[in-house]
């Protein structure tokens, strides 16, 4: 049976596209002196808005407005004041919650549905979370001396949430931020940055500046910067390591994954179904603890491929600000490319695609929801991060092979288990290398709840008490 | 005529047992007034590497141990240290010119500093880790694990006291050990891998290589089967430090950097020197029928 479904859009007369933006810096737009450059709709290659490119100068400017506000303003200011101003933008974000859903669907590509429900309510989530540290700090066990200006590099797979992860923790401690959106998905910090103006948030204490991979690489480099926090690849994060090799400056990075999604023959197997949709599906794929690799147990793979395709058959591809669409436009062009490209691999190294049988748009970014079968350790696609919606299957017999498989990777950020046996959940958590398990349920997050990899998958940890750590410096780290 | 020393060559300790070099170099090792002393091994590459097969051999099996056992084996540890005073104050004294009212007062901190640490085996995870109240229906709980197998450059001067504040937080986390003991003053640690192997730690925990950390360090920084690096050991000197650093990025090893000078060993260590090397795990249970 299929249903058919009326086109429910979410209006877009909510939000208000400028035709270009400046920086943000100092508390005010100012223009950028790079080469500004297009912001598109990934689901219609529409141009949304001209966007500023800070240079070397600007980033400068930037650090400059930074430090004085941290050693005027912001460093001195009691910890419940600071809370008040969090508690603040966590309520705006809250209130206009609903443009920032929209906006963020428009520039990023992703369905309304994960938008209004995951992204902006769990980006105030973590204000309201971290606004409460603020005038906590000694309970946390980290100290409370903030470290000074935080730079911080985001992606643009969660453009809105990840920029909450990186300001919530940072301005609790005490801290100032430049903070840099990714190229393609500028358009919700910006408006975040309208946020700061609306709570009177002190000028200099978060300052957004656009650009591309230029411009983070100024800003982290920059040498009156004293904490980088980074999301994104491995391979740029291992370029961030080395540029902040010899320096003090405090690092967290989060980087890759290749999450090992693993489904015992005890298994509730609709629900290891959701998960495993859930796991890879969610964001088109573009999530770096998205479970890419399936393990299933050999009894079951039949069973569970069946109905794993029955299910998967029945995504709803197509308009983002659809409130029935599943899976919304691949990020980028580039991105697309990519995705294509290691499929092929998975083609011509000697894997089975299957893939889900739907008219793509004719304008836009799309790659139908995908896996592969016959897939070999050795194979590329079980091994490199695709970021998108592509699925590696493999099978396993007993619980050490599926150990053996799952950490045989370099990254070690997340990991998933299903099966009706609590102390084999137990025990797999404990022997997986990584640094979220999911039992029973996969790509949960919480403000509370401590997120970062093992590995190659980076350093540090964002979320929770523990996201504290990397913007205090400890009493044992000042007296080194 | 005065009876003649019988002068000896100290090995490396690798996997619980006691190899040469594979280089066949050694060095020799004076005290602080130039007198000859012993000789030491000269630790290689080669070394260096079979060392980070022994750690890696022997971290699952030390990470898997309870931690009540682990603080039982570090204790056990400290015990045998008391057993051989006289030998490690006489080589503190040699190697760091101390009076042995000094050298047996560096020894009691160096023994009081393990009996901290084996403590800590077991509490670490209730100090660090915790359960997070999420918001939805599941039991959310966040604990410490071992990072893997740490490569320390032990500290230069404080040749007893540091080597031990250097070592033990590492191992009674669960991680295991490639150590490279200071170049200049090396037998405290020669003695020290005679307590390891004459004590319940398992073979290839820690490794101890005597020799150039400059030399050694580089292969230990991008090797891609070590997790992190402790440069505490090269202090000071920037642009050694700077160069592991760089080399570490290749894995994205955890560094723990070199400091300005050599820290003060007699302070209160605080939970940095731990912290440095776990990583927190993060476990999501749904709460249902």
């Amino acid at each position: 049976m299929t249903f058919e479904y009326a086109p429910a859009p979410e209006s877009r007369s909510i939000v208000d596209i400028k035709a270009s933006y400046g920086l943000f810096i100092n508390g005010e737009f100012v223009d950028g002196r790079g080469t500004s450059f297009k912001t598109i709709s990934p689901s219609t290659e529409e141009v949304l808005s001209e966007i500023a490119e800070a240079d070397e100068a600007d980033v400068d400017l930037a650090v400059k407005a930074a430090r004085r506000a941290h050693a005027r303003v912001w460093g001195r200011m009691p910890g419940r004041e600071r809370a008040k101003y969090l508690y603040r933008i966590a309520r705006i974000i809250q209130e206009r919650g609903r443009e920032l859903a929209v906006l963020e669907s428009i520039d990023n590509g992703k369905p309304i549905k994960e938008s209004r429900d995951v992204d902006v309510p769990v980006a105030a989530a973590h204000f309201f979370y971290y606004a409460g540290w603020a005038d906590k700090l000694e309970y946390a066990g980290y100290g409370d001396r903030s470290l000074g200006v935080a730079a911080q590099v985001i992606p643009w797979n969660f453009p809105l949430l990840m920029l909450a992860w990186k300001i919530a923790p940072a301005l609790a401690a005490g801290n100032t931020v430049v903070l840099k959106p990714a190229e393609t998905t500028p358009l919700t910090a910006l408006l975040f940055a309208e946020i700061c103006q609306q709570a009177d948030l002190p000028p200099g204490v978060v300052n957004i500046i656009t650009g591309a991979g230029a411009t983070g690489q100024a800003l982290v480099s920059h040498t009156d910067v004293d904490k980088v926090a980074f999301t994104g690849s491995t391979e740029v994060g291992k370029a961030i390591a080395r540029a902040v090799a010899g320096t003090d400056k405090k690092v967290t990075l989060e980087l890759g994954g290749k999450a090992a999604n693993i489904v015992f023959d005890d298994a509730p197997i609709d629900q290891a179904v959701e998960g495993i949709v859930d796991g890879i599906f969610f964001n088109q794929g573009h999530v770096c603890c998205a479970g890419s690799r399936l393990l299933v147990q050999e009894s079951v793979a039949d069973d569970v491929l069946e109905r794993l395709k029955r299910r998967m058959s029945t995504l709803r591809m197509g308009d983002p600000l659809d409130k029935n669409t599943d899976i919304g436009a691949i990020n980028s062009g580039e991105q697309l490319k990519r995705i294509r490209e290691l499929s092929e691999v998975g083609d011509a190294e000697g894997a089975e695609r299957w893939e889900v049988a739907c008219d793509l748009p004719t304008k836009g970014f799309w790659f139908p929801p995908t896996l592969f079968t016959g897939v070999t350790q050795a194979h590329r696609i079980a091994r490199e991060e695709v970021f998108g919606p592509v699925l590696s299957v493999l099978t396993f017999r007993t619980p050490a092979e599926a150990v053996e498989k799952a950490n045989n990777t370099p990254y070690g950020l997340s990991a998933g288990v299903w099966t009706d046996k609590g102390s084999l959940i137990l025990k797999m958590a404990s022997q997986l290398r990584a640094g979220v398990v999911w039992a029973n349920t996969f790509n949960k997050f919480d403000p509370t709840s401590p997120f970062g990899g093992y590995k190659e998958s980076g350093y540090g940890r964002e979320g929770g008490r523990h996201g504290l750590e990397g913007y205090l410096r400890t009493p044992h780290e000042s007296a080194r | 005529m005065s009876r003649i020393d019988v002068r000896k060559t100290y090995k490396l300790f690798i996997g619980g047992a006691f190899p040469r070099s594979e280089s066949g170099y050694s060095y020799a090792v004076n005290d602080t007034k130039g007198a000859f002393v012993a000789n030491a091994a000269l630790a290689s590459r080669k070394d260096a590497r079979d060392s980070v097969v022994a750690a890696r051999k022997a971290f699952p099996g030390w990470a898997g141990k309870t931690a009540y056992n682990r603080a039982q084996i570090l204790y056990r540890v400290a015990e045998v240290m008391e057993d051989r005073r006289p030998q490690f104050v006489q080589a503190v004294r040699q190697s760091e010119g101390l009076t042995a009212a000094r050298a047996e007062k560096v020894l009691d901190e160096a023994i009081d500093r393990l009996v901290w640490y084996a403590g800590w085996a077991d509490k670490l995870t209730q100090v660090i880790g915790n359960a997070n109240p999420v918001a939805g229906p599941f039991f959310n709980l966040s604990t410490p694990e071992p990072t893997g197998v740490v490569a320390v450059l032990a500290p230069q001067e404080s040749s007893l006291l540091g080597l031990v504040s250097a070592i033990a937080p590492v191992i009674v986390t669960g991680n295991t050990a490639v150590v490279v003991s200071s170049y200049d003053r090396p037998l405290p640690a020669v003695t020290f891998a005679e307590v390891l192997s004459t004590s319940d730690v398992p073979g290839g925990v820690v490794n101890i290589l005597t020799g150039s950390a400059a030399t050694i360090a580089p292969w230990l920084a991008s090797h891609m089967d070590v997790n992190a690096i402790d440069l505490t050991g090269i202090a000071g000197d920037t642009e050694l430090a700077t160069s592991l650093e760089v080399a570490a990025a290749d894995n994205l090893k955890r560094v723990r950097r070199a400091p300005a000078a050599e820290p003060d060993w007699s302070v209160d260590p605080g939970l940095d020197a731990m912290t440095a090397f776990v990583e927190t795990k993060t476990v999501w249970h749904p709460i249902g029928s």
